[in-house]
């Protein structure tokens, strides 16, 4: 037996191996390793089908929030003076942020469907008239309800304005309509989710809540973890480039996130029948650039902090924004300026949209285009930074 | 040697955090050549060599290795060099064939199996090639590290003590191993603690306190070294050794089994103290060769006074 194998090959003369920048073989040994030892890792495949499940039992709850100044688009075919006492009421109440200048109609159903807008309020031809007329004139409220959470106090708060603008409006020729019941019926459409299901807004949402989570934190052990335990010095001993490790690291993730995108899509349809809307494919390809997108930020998190702990700390410290940030926890344009700004920055809010759009509202690829590139933008981002910190020495 | 430098350092100096424990190290190690690297615990031998392969930014100094330059070059270094870690730094989560597998990979070995099983059958873990690399024992480890570290038929070989933990008989078919690489021009850096292992070498490196204190084949360091011995056989008790050591000239006292090797600078003091000494105990003193471990001991003490003596405050803390 040979203490060293191989021994006996001549090595004079052997021809000098070359230096190629990029090699597949490097990437799939990585990778390889990777996906072995994430299957051993016992606790680690529990987690993948665990954790979804138990978030979906736990959330599956309704989540319940009163959100506040909604933005709210309205059209106004008749330029009276209840129905202009209607909008300033609105204006004044807490719960809706009119646009100030006046929209199309066109446009404002656009909006809508992206998401920039939760309302719609449409005082039609004639409202006055007929409402002087007794004709129970209709008021038209077109209500963004994927997230039943976000429109059901302001809803309810329309009744009331409506109520106080046609009082205010009494003195003159009007006075007779004072007393009695509302005059006006408020005929109120809740567009993508109308039945109000809490599940059909976060189940979806927990997709990528869930992703978020699961896949920052994997990777973001991946190489604190060889740092702990010492292997890294081996690894960096032998002719990887910190590209290859990137990729032989990440890859195995962006497929573990799949897994958890299928029993999370699984349970939706199973447990709560929450629809299909909009085409599977497209939900996949951007659920793999979001994916992506998060494995990077974990690789980049392994390759700041300094040993595991360090780098769950990261993770949570994403994470929290991430939740509470994204339109996830409260309706994304209900929160103040500085909130929406942070939250543009996060994945995991156009993320949402997209799911949302896609699964709920049945939108394609136009509807979902303008959530796309600010992930391509992050992922890229991210992507850069990883490479510019890894370490290629031990000091 | 044949000539061709294969490792090539001048003025390599290290510090962690303002503690330089690599200091202006120069070396040079010829094609074919085994040199050994010697020195107590801490005294800079890991860390010189992860300079040396580029794993480790000098903080002055420069040197080539196999013509490469240290700082810039370092990916190409690694693609010719084999680095054996002091501590174990395989995944120990994988088998001992997923890891050589992972080795294979990542320098393009084709074909792959064929690598990994010869390497397998040669290390005789053929049947054990499923069994997860942590569950071997430590001297195995040791083994595993190794032949997958010459797995790519590197250029040069650089060992963080190999061998330390290996049964005897391994270490020897390790040794006789190296001879042989180095026969057909692989170049070998080794660091070890082990005398036996020192005088398997062409020449040795002995380093103390991130310093160069000696170097040359195993005669020269010890002729360097102007040590004398005496061996002191027959009636050698602890008591005996107490009053050796109390004697001017006296350096070194040490126990063999039955005999005391008593080692000192100045011959004619020396001889004086342990005649004196032993004189009507019975037993009986010849002088001998200085052994290198008694010179290494000297050495280490040496250092370390000279440490202690000027700027010993601002390098240890
Ligand atoms: N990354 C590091 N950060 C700080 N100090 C370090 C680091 N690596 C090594 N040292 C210090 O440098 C000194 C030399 O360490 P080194 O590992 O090179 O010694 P060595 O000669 O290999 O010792 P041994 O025989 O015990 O393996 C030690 O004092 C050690 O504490
Ligand atoms: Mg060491």
């Amino acid at each position: 037996m040979n203490a060293i194998p191989n021994a006996a090959t001549p090595l004079a003369g052997r021809r000098r191996v070359r230096l190629r920048s990029f090699s597949w073989s490097r990437v799939m040994a990585v990778m390889v390793k990777e996906t072995i030892q994430m299957r051993r890792d016992r606790l680690t495949f529990a987690m993948i089908i665990g954790v979804p499940i138990l978030q979906l039992v736990l959330f599956g709850f309704a989540i319940n929030t009163d959100p506040k100044r909604l933005p709210t688009a309205v059209i106004i075919a008749d330029n009276g003076p209840v129905g202009r006492a209607i909008v300033t009421g609105m204006q004044v109440s807490d719960y809706f942020a009119v646009a100030p200048e006046p929209m199309g109609e066109a446009a404002a159903r656009q909006m809508l469907a992206r998401g920039d807008l939760n309302y719609i309020v449409t005082i039609p031809v004639g409202f006055e008239r007929k409402l002087v007329r007794h004709e129970r004139p209709q008021l038209l409220v077109e209500a963004d309800a994927t997230d039943p959470a976000a429109t059901a106090n302001a809803l309810g708060s329309l009744n009331e304005i409506v109520r106080s603008a046609i009082s205010h409006e009494t003195t003159g020729p009007l006075a007779s309509l004072s007393p009695g019941g509302l005059p006006v019926d408020v005929i109120v459409h809740r567009l993508y989710n109308p039945e109000g299901i809490t599940a059909y807004n976060i189940v979806p949402g927990l997709l990528g809540t869930i992703l978020t989570m699961t896949t920052i934190l994997m990777t973001a052990l991946a190489l604190t973890r060889e740092v702990e335990r010492g292997t890294i010095e081996n690894l960096m001993a032998m002719p990887a480039r910190p590209y290859e490790i990137m990729i032989g690291k990440i890859v195995p993730y962006i497929g573990f996130g799949f897994v958890q995108v299928a029993v999370i899509l699984v349970a939706a349809a199973v447990l709560f029948a929450v629809p299909m809307k909009g085409p599977m494919w497209l939900l996949l390809t951007v659920t793999l650039l979001f994916i992506a997108a998060n494995v990077t930020l974990g690789y980049t998190f392994s390759t700041i902090a300094r040993n595991q702990m360090q780098a769950m700390q990261m993770t949570f410290f994403f994470f929290l924004p991430s939740i509470l940030l994204s339109g996830f926890m409260f309706p994304f344009r209900g929160m103040p300026d500085w909130a929406q700004v942070i939250g543009q920055v996060i994945p995991l809010t156009h993320y949402l949209r997209v799911v949302r759009g896609v699964m709920l509202k049945g939108g394609g690829v136009p509807e979902v285009a303008n959530n796309v590139w600010p992930l391509l933008v992050f992922w890229a981002a991210v992507a850069g930074i990883a490479l510019v910190r890894y370490r290629r020495t031990l000091d | 040697m044949n000539g061709e430098p294969i490792i090539e350092i001048s003025g390599l100096t290290k510090a962690f955090s303002g503690k330089t424990v690599v200091d202006h190290v120069d070396m040079t190690v010829s094609r074919g050549e085994i040199v050994g690297f010697l020195g107590p615990n801490g005294s800079g031998k890991t860390t010189t060599i992860r300079m040396i392969c580029g794993l480790l930014k000098p903080d002055s100094g420069d040197g080539t290795c196999l013509g490469y330059d240290i700082r810039t070059e370092a990916d190409r270094i690694k693609l010719e060099v084999g680095y054996m870690t002091q501590r174990f730094s395989f995944y120990e989560d994988l088998t001992i064939r997923e890891n050589l597998d992972f080795v294979a990979r990542l320098y393009g070995l084709t074909p792959r199996g064929d690598y990994v099983d010869s390497t397998l059958g040669q290390l005789g873990l053929t049947n054990r090639r499923n069994q997860l690399a942590g569950t071997l024992s430590g001297g195995w480890k040791q083994r595993l590290a190794l032949a997958a570290c010459v797995m790519h038929k590197p250029q040069l070989l650089l060992l963080d003590e190999p061998t330390a933990g290996v049964d005897p008989k391994a270490r020897r078919e390790f040794w006789d191993e190296i001879h042989e690489l180095a026969g057909n021009g692989l170049t070998v850096l080794v660091s070890t603690h082990y005398m036996d292992e020192a005088e398997r070498c062409h020449r040795i490196v002995y380093i103390a306190y991130g310093q160069v204190v000696a170097r040359g084949t195993v005669p020269e360091v010890i002729a360097d070294s102007g040590l004398h011995t005496f061996v002191v056989k027959g009636q050698s008790g602890a008591a005996l050794a107490r009053r050796l050591r109390e004697r001017p000239g006296v350096d070194q006292v040490a126990s063999f089994g039955n005999d005391l090797h008593v080692v000192g600078t100045d011959e004619r003091l020396l001889e004086q103290a342990v005649r004196e000494v032993i004189a009507g105990t019975g037993a009986r003193a010849e002088p001998d060769e200085t052994s290198l471990e008694d010179v290494f001991i000297r050495l280490m003490g040496q250092t370390a006074d000279n440490f202690d003596g000027n700027g010993g405050t601002e390098a240890r803390p």
